[in-house]
């Protein structure tokens, strides 16, 4: 059969509607299909959501062009709009978060997966994933009635004491601003860190701890030298994970940044950021420049966040193909 | 079986509902717009509709803006908005729109001044320059010289303004506007500006928060959450020359003196009416956004009717949701205008 001439290849007969019935039968090409067609799906959505931001705003890019991501201004009422200041307070309150989320989130996934009895572990995760399941208007209102008061009656005079030397910690201390929106965003994003850093760090193959330690290493080095390198890219993907969230988070931030657009290096200044800005002028937006410019400023967050994360993939690629440790795949 | 049955009883049910339905002449009516008049507008379709049970208006407080927007775009039957539409607004409208103011707004001025308690005084010429960024310390002359007696610190002052885009921040930013050229040229009014100092807290409640907060702060709050939170505040200067401390009687009084220079298609601001020497000067209307002309009479009349019923009857429920009643003046001049409807 296959020599005469005019028969179809394989490959075409695959796709004739009877092969294709018959390998529906198949419960693998069922999967196949079922599953092809989820991730299909989210691709659509995502790709209709930068088409309907890119068409909306085009009035704004037509008239502001790339001077829209170095203007500082921001004026309803004269039609003038610029991103600068939004970006900037998206990115300093984001790296705020991490600098502080990071080291809390991984070292106690360690502690968990590692050095804790594995009761404790158990119930510590539990208690750090109720910590995600909080609505963020709720850590917004924490953030303006316990944290905003404490940062300016103690956190921001001795931070000005010990640390005022640094431009950091210069200014008036309002107690709102780029710090506070920082540590808030901090504590949101600390139990993504954590659990699913725990949960690669279990996924570690228990040979490689037994390895080290046959090898006349001690607890700690076998978690610090084996353990932590081999789950790295999974680590990575839990910072990723809570950029993501600090980057694009809306409630918690703009009751506590101050909702100023200013670009200070000050950490105790009050700034703006991108989601907050959304959030608090789109419904009262008038004018079609207006909302065009708030769209593309929705443009331009997910235009940080996909570079972003390009960014940080590259340097998985990076730290990985130089190759300290083995991965589990 | 059971479920058989109770599927049989549950069709019944609702073939008998729609037939109910038919029968009645039921009318819907969808708005959208304005959040600061959403607790009295949500009250009055419900009173409307307990009188008319075939009525039913929904109303969706999604915000002036977006209120505006659904009505030029169709998706709603009327409008509402804290600031007047635009003439260029108008002009994009397909069909011509009407404003019928249905109850008063006020801002007043909150702050945190350690070691004062006293109600302070307010002229225009200090709260515009304190908003500009020139008056900043809490003993500087425009404000100590309209306050004798009290003793202001030399704290500096911080100033605290809406975040979000709001009719409360347009009310407080067209009282600048006319009382401060400066104001005018540099800042102007919307209901979001580019503020030239100051922190944005979020909401009503946001800027509550930071006032009291913050030591040294100033605020503008809208005038119910203020008496339904037994805020303190400030009272202003009005253009009499008298200070006016905000309560709903100031604030309908500014509406009956804005009253005589109204114009017939409502859009006025009423902030800092001249000679009215009870009017409080930062208070606004809010508007419903009706069309002229309705496709569908039975739409058409509901509306009509609930128009007038609402500045009538419908002003009784205000002071119990503490907003300030329309005065007569204005209620005569409603009434011709729902005649307009079509």
């Amino acid at each position: 059969m296959a020599t005469t001439p005019n028969a179809a290849t394989p490959a075409e007969l695959a796709w004739s509607p009877r092969a294709l019935l018959r390998r529906l039968g198949n419960a693998d090409e069922i999967a196949h299909l079922v599953t092809l067609i989820a991730a299909a799906t989210l691709l659509l959505i995502t790709a209709l959501l930068v088409f309907q931001l890119w068409v909306h705003s085009a009035e704004a890019r037509a008239k502001f062009g790339w001077s829209f991501f170095v203007t500082r201004t921001w004026d309803p009422v004269s039609g003038e709009f610029g991103a600068l200041p939004f970006i900037y307070g998206t990115l300093v309150t984001s790296a705020v978060a991490l600098v502080i989320a990071v080291p809390l989130g991984v070292g106690g996934a360690i502690f968990l997966a590692e050095l804790a009895p594995p009761k404790l572990s158990s119930s510590l995760t539990f208690v750090s994933d109720l910590l995600a399941a909080v609505p963020s208007v709720i850590y917004g209102l924490l953030g303006v009635f316990l944290l905003v008061p404490l940062m300016r009656t103690t956190i921001q005079p001795v931070l000005k004491k010990t640390l005022g030397f640094l431009p950091l910690f210069q200014g008036p201390a309002y107690g709102i601003g780029f710090l506070t929106a920082g540590i808030v965003l901090a504590i949101m994003v600390v139990p993504f860190v954590l659990s699913v850093s725990r949960e690669v760090l279990l996924a570690v193959p228990r040979d490689q701890r037994e390895a080290a330690l046959a090898l006349g290493a001690t607890k700690w080095e076998s978690t610090w030298k084996v353990v932590v390198p081999a789950a790295r890219i999974g680590i990575f993907g839990s910072v990723f994970l809570a950029l993501a969230r600090a980057l694009g988070e809306t409630m918690a931030v703009t009751m506590v940044i101050g909702n100023n657009p200013t670009i200070s290096g000050s950490l105790f200044s009050p700034g703006y950021s991108i989601a907050a800005v959304l959030a608090n002028e789109f419904s009262e937006a008038t004018g079609n420049l207006y909302l065009s410019a708030l769209i593309e400023l929705g443009l331009v967050l997910f235009l940080l966040t996909f570079v972003l994360n390009g960014l940080a993939r590259l340097l998985i690629l990076v730290t990985t193909a130089r190759g300290s440790g083995v991965l589990p795949t | 079986m059971r479920f058989t049955k109770v599927f049989c009883v549950l069709a019944v049910l609702l073939a008998l509902g729609t037939v109910a339905v038919a029968e009645g002449g039921q009318v819907l009516l969808n708005a959208a717009g304005a959040t600061f008049p959403y607790p009295i507008y949500s009250k009055w379709f419900d009173q409307y509709r307990q009188a008319h049970p075939n009525v039913q208006i929904n109303y969706q407080s999604i915000g002036s803006g977006g209120g505006i927007r659904q009505l030029m775009d169709k998706t709603v039957d009327f409008g509402a908005s804290d600031g007047p539409m635009t003439d260029e607004q108008l002009k994009q409208a397909s069909v011509p729109i009407l404003h019928f103011p249905t109850v008063l707004g006020a801002d007043i001025p909150s702050y945190n001044i350690p070691g004062v308690s006293a109600e302070l005084n307010f002229t225009p010429e200090a709260l515009a320059g304190i908003y500009l960024g020139k008056i900043t310390k809490w003993n500087d002359p425009a404000i100590t010289s309209a306050n004798p007696g009290v003793k202001l610190p030399g704290d500096d002052i911080v100033v605290v303004h809406r975040s979000d885009g709001s009719g409360t921040t347009y009310i407080w930013v067209d009282y600048l506007s006319k009382v401060s050229p400066e104001w005018q040229s540099k800042v102007g009014k919307a209901t979001s500006v580019n503020w030239p100092v100051g922190l944005g807290g979020k909401g009503n409640e946001g800027v509550a928060a930071l006032v009291k907060q913050t030591p040294g702060a100033i605020g503008y709050i809208e005038l119910i959450y203020a008496i339904q939170n037994h805020m303190s505040y400030g009272k202003v200067k009005n253009a009499a020359g008298v200070f006016v401390k905000a309560d709903l009687a100031s604030v309908s009084a500014a509406a009956a003196a804005a009253a005589k220079s109204m114009p017939d298609d409502f859009r006025v601001s009423i902030t800092n009416p001249p000679d009215n020497k009870a009017a409080y000067p930062i208070a606004s209307f809010t508007w419903l956004l009706i069309p002229e002309k309705f496709s569908d009479a039975t739409k058409r009349d509901v509306v009509k009717n609930f128009l007038k019923w609402m500045i009538t009857d419908g002003q009784q429920s205000c002071e119990a949701l503490a907003y300030a009643k329309l005065p007569k003046e204005v209620v005569a001049k409603e009434m011709k205008a729902i005649a307009k409807i079509q």
